[in-house]
């Protein structure tokens, strides 16, 4: 079927997507990429030093989905949690942003390399690397679906989302939801083979 | 589809700790249990960061899974930040505390 990885040559894994799905997919990461914002680029009159040693910010995204995506490092429990999460926080989140750009950049990419086949489906073939950047995208895509979602903890609500009625208009999300679902897993079996 | 994604659900429970406390080591690496993260998608992240054999890297998963958290590593506070900040990097709900 497509729409799912298939192990390829040297450790690569490749992937047939029909044009609707390379659609959905490319919007999607454009949309991550947005979510995440732009990457601090220093001026060009700017040191570029300055950049290395630049903070980032010490309190946690309001938006729940960003939240998940960063969230604070020290356990509740612990003396002094959120002074220490903060100063975590500053040190470390330019950086995860900037490698979660990256991987959201290395979708968009590989899509708009991929070749079209006779029937019109885009080829996208994936070198170890690729595969990496990936796996990160999708699972930070279904992180932020399932945020959007609010998919739950508690099995009888996820079964109901599962059902879902065509005119809910959480149906085209929690589409998109699984098919990544089945990228991902279908991704985890190609490299870990 | 055969594929179809296992969710790991979400389960209240107790701590459990895995790793040996130690005096040398006084903080743990804590992976918090989600309704997103696929559980084939954690056993590879132990796998792949910690250098975890399989049935290690499974069993940890499943402690994740079942009780809804589980100690994966442990060591000075420095070690354990650098572990914490790798599995937010894989996208896992990391926290670090004190062993106790």
């Amino acid at each position: 079927m497509a729409g799912l990885f298939k192990p390829a040559r040297h450790g690569g894994a490749s992937l047939t997507l029909d044009p609707v799905e390379v659609s959905i997919l490319r919007n999607l990461s454009v949309q991550m990429l947005e979510l995440l914002g732009p990457g601090d680029e220093p001026d060009d009159d700017e040191d570029p030093l300055a950049r290395l040693f630049a903070e980032g910010p010490s309190k946690a995204p309001e938006d729940p989905a960003l939240a998940r995506l960063f969230p604070d490092a020290y356990g509740e429990d612990e003396d002094d949690a959120a002074e220490l999460s903060a100063e975590f926080r500053r040190f470390t989140e330019n950086d995860l942003r900037d490698r979660k750009r990256e991987d959201a950049l290395a979708v968009v990419r590989s899509l708009d390399a991929a070749d079209a086949d006779r029937k019109g489906r885009s080829q996208v073939q994936l070198d170890k690397d690729g595969c990496t950047h990936w796996l990160g995208a999708l699972n930070d895509l279904r992180l932020t679906l399932g945020s959007r979602l609010e998919v739950s903890d508690d099995p009888d609500e996820a079964e109901g989302m599962y059902r879902l009625s065509d005119d809910d208009p959480r149906k085209p999300l929690m589409m998109a939801y699984l098919w990544l679902g089945g990228l991902q897993e279908t991704l985890i079996e190609v490299i870990a083979r | 589809m055969s594929v179809a994604p296992v969710e790991i659900e979400r389960t209240e429970g107790d701590t459990s700790s895995q790793e040996a406390p130690s005096p040398d080591n006084p903080w743990v690496t804590i992976v918090h249990n989600d309704p997103v993260n696929l559980m084939s998608y954690v056993e590879y992240v132990f796998q792949s960061y910690f250098g975890y054999p399989k049935d290690k890297a499974r069993r940890l998963m499943m402690d994740v899974h079942h009780k809804g958290r589980a100690a994966v590593s442990s060591g000075s506070r420095e070690e354990m930040e650098r572990d914490v900040q790798a599995m937010h990097g894989y996208g896992l709900w990391a926290t670090l505390q004190h062993d106790r």
